[in-house]
């Protein structure tokens, strides 16, 4: 039991952590320019892709590098000659577009990589199992995402913080016309944000690449999770996001291992309810066998019970 | 102008008629137009695909009365239109278990009632705001049920889903709507009742204020309107219709599995809205004909078919916002200030010749996508080639320069023609004004 914790605990905290390299982004780009970039989850597919590409030729650790840096310029280019010139035709036009693109970049990967699940592997300076807890051993691919994720949200805490680019970004998030009269470039702050923003994206694509499966459908699976994670915390709120991150990662993680249902809570009480009736269903499934609607319960409950999200200010 | 003419249509007696007839003309001439067109179209194939077309209209009207009318983006419109189907076709089959006497025809309201069920239930907890936060519930709710209906398999029958037989049903006139023309009749008679209702529903005050709550929800706090009460009849309204069409799909496809509740099924009818135009009533219509044509058609003749669908989007949501319908009706004044000359002597003239070119940077576009997608993944299979019967080598660079010089070539001469497009609707935007000055 100890096992299972502390190894679930481990999964759902790594897990939490590459969601909030994703969340992190898309929550600046929200709280800036008032867009759900519903291609965010795109933007991490093209990471993993470009990362599987890269690293064929040129090896992992250049693909580390190149591939968010490519992914980043993308996105860049998106806001530049896309979203900017959507933004005259209000929000929705603005969501629409991230919408499309999202279909467009699924259906892009399909043409050049297929459907089927590239042979994107773990590389082999990190092939090798890094502890043993009791009798599961931990792979230290694994503890390398974990790392890299932590590593990237103190950089990305300290420039927001600490350097003069990340206190004009705040400035730009509340008072972009104030910003803009004290001389700073504006749009080419969006513009900044929304490029690094995408290149996090791509950065979680690359790491979370070997640990998962690389595919064409892996945007549409993570993409709406991603949302659930900065509902949940709060649109706009980065501590928000770390919060719900970690809570959907450990919850989701966690749920897939408890073979529980409702049935069993009734059995321990003496009562069995009649097979055969059209709900039966409800009874026998287990809390492992909900794990995937779980987010989204909790996503419509926040959403009716507490609108700002757990950490957040503005309504949604 | 039209409004004052239709005033004085009702009360002056002799117009009566002519009053009459453009109040229910169109829908008349729709009407016959349903009933000739299976003799026009008269294969296997255009049967089936009208009875496609005729579900979509209804589902992509019941999804702008959401988005167009009352401004509320939804990204789990397939819910209301996948649980309609999935309610009709288990009523279908109790109902031929049973041997009860009720009429295939009637199931759509089985279809209907159910979605409107479920509007209600979903609608009440989603439709406190608009917006971005509307569009999140509703992506939420939508991956909720997309999720549970794998999870819920005595109901939704897991990834095989249910299956019926329609011709089971009690007969009324010895119709045993086996034939795909009676399922086609069927479907056109249910898709112009659905039509009429939803167009009688944006001339009543209800639609009025569904619009005022989307175009300013404050104002209409303001007079007197909960904006939250307007949204959610609409929804229910709109989770109605979809029900509906989900009945007729039901009945049409005689089959229901867990992807009409899906997010696949949500895009493509916001897809059909959107491109067909959201703007106008007759957009979705528009769009969900085309829509549905491409989806039959394309993905017979290439397997990426749903890229050009969503550059399709895309270069809707860039350049024409309000669909194929806006590009239509942007027309509009200018027929009505009789600037017949300026239209057909020069706008569409510049239009035509703004599409040669047009369409041949659109080839080589399409030639590139097809190649690329030939080279990287079918592979295997060779790279040879045939596109639109040309037969190719996509790894010969012949084929890419080619398309390079269409590609680029295209698109520099179609740039060209841009300023007289401008240049015409200037002098258009001139007669206009004339004609508005005239008038005044």
């Amino acid at each position: 039991m100890l096992e299972l914790v502390i190894i679930s605990t481990l999964n759902g905290v790594l897990y939490g952590m590459l969601l909030f390299l994703m969340a992190s982004g898309l929550t600046l780009i929200f709280s800036m320019m008032g867009v759900l970039n519903f291609a965010h989850a795109s933007f991490y597919m093209l990471g993993a892709f470009f990362g599987f590409q890269i690293s064929q030729w040129l090896g992992f650790w250049p693909a580390f590098i190149v591939a968010p840096v490519l992914v980043g310029a993308i996105g860049a280019l998106v806001e530049r000659y896309g979203l900017r010139n959507v933004h005259r035709h209000g929000h929705v036009a603005e969501l629409l577009f991230t919408f499309g693109l999202a279909f467009v970049i699924e259906e892009l990967v399909q043409m050049i990589w297929g459907k089927v699940p590239v042979d994107y592997r773990v590389p082999p300076s990190l092939d090798f199992s890094a502890f043993t807890v009791f009798t599961t051993t931990y792979p230290a691919y694994k503890m390398f995402e974990l790392l890299t994720a932590i590593a990237i949200f103190a950089v990305l805490l300290a420039v927001l913080t600490k350097t003069r680019v990340g206190l004009i970004i705040q400035a730009a998030l509340t008072h972009p016309n104030m910003v803009a009269m004290l001389g700073h470039n504006v749009p080419r702050v969006f513009m900044l944000v929304f490029g690094v923003g995408t290149g996090l994206a791509a950065v979680a694509g690359v790491i979370a690449g070997p640990a998962f499966v690389t595919q064409s459908n892996m945007a549409a699976v993570l993409g709406p999770i991603l949302f659930v994670v900065i509902v949940v915390g709060g649109l706009g709120s980065l501590s928000g996001a770390f919060v719900a991150s970690l809570l959907i990662g450990l919850v989701q993680t966690f749920a897939v291992s408890v073979n529980f249902s409702i049935s069993d809570l009734f059995a321990g009480m003496g009562y069995t309810p009649a097979a055969g009736t059209i709900l039966h269903d409800l009874w026998e499934v287990t809390v492992a066998q909900i794990a995937p609607i779980i987010p989204y319960l909790m996503l419509v409950l926040i959403l009716i019970f507490r609108p700002t999200g757990l950490l957040g200010k503005r309504e949604t | 102008m039209t409004d004052t003419a239709k005033i004085g249509a009702r009360t002056a007696q002799p117009a009566d008629w002519l009053g009459m007839a453009r109040r229910y003309g169109a829908w008349l001439l729709l009407a016959a137009a349903f009933a000739v067109l299976p003799k026009i179209f008269a294969s296997g194939t255009a049967h089936t695909m009208m009875s496609l077309m005729g579900i979509m209209i209804v589902f992509a009207l019941s999804y702008n009365m959401l988005l167009g009318e009352t401004g509320l983006l939804s990204f789990g419109h397939a819910v209301y239109y996948g649980l309609g189907g999935f309610l009709a076709v288990h009523a279908m089959n109790t109902l031929a278990h049973d041997a009860l006497p009720v009429p295939v025809f009637l199931i759509p309201l089985v279809g209907g009632f159910s979605g409107l069920v479920f509007g209600i239930v979903f609608g009440s907890v989603s439709t406190r705001r608009g917006g971005t936060a509307f569009a999140m519930i509703s992506l939420g709710l939508g991956e909720l049920v997309a999720s549970s209906s794998l999870i819920l398999r005595s109901f939704f029958g897991g990834e095989e889903g249910f299956s019926t037989n329609r011709t089971k049903l009690f007969r009324v006139f010895d119709l045993s709507f086996g034939p795909q023309l009676q399922v086609y009749y069927l479907i056109a008679a249910w898709c112009l009742i659905s039509m009429i209702a939803m167009y009688a529903l944006t001339r009543t005050p209800f639609g009025r204020m569904c619009n005022a709550v989307r175009d300013n929800p404050e104002r209409a706090q303001f007079v007197g309107y909960n904006p939250y009460t307007v949204r959610f009849i609409a929804f229910c309204l709109a989770g109605l219709f979809a029900g509906i069409a989900g009945g007729l799909a039901a009945i049409n496809f005689e089959l229901v599995n867990a992807s009409v509740v899906g997010a696949g099924q949500s895009g493509t009818v916001l897809l059909a809205a959107y491109i067909g135009g959201i703007g106008n009533f007759i957009g979705p219509v528009i769009g969900a004909v085309l829509v549905t044509y491409l989806q039959v058609m394309l993905s017979d003749v290439t397997e990426i078919w749903q890229l050009y669908f969503g550059l399709l989007f895309i270069g809707m949501v860039m350049f024409a916002p309000g669909g194929i319908a806006g590009l239509i009706f942007m027309h509009e004044p200018l027929w009505h200030a009789g600037a017949y000359r300026v239209l057909f002597g020069r706008l569409i003239p510049a239009y035509l010749l703004a599409l040669l070119p047009g369409l041949t940077a659109l080839l080589g576009l399409i030639l590139v996508i097809e190649m690329t997608f030939r080279l990287m993944v079918k592979a295997s299979e060779g790279t040879g080639m045939s596109f639109f019967g040309v037969p190719l080598d996509a790894a010969a660079p012949v084929p890419w320069i080619a398309a390079a010089v269409l590609l680029v070539g295209g698109f520099y001469l179609f740039r060209r023609t841009w300023p007289l497009i401008a240049d015409a609707w200037q002098a258009a935007h001139g007669e206009v004004q004339q004609a508005r000055r005239r008038a005044a």
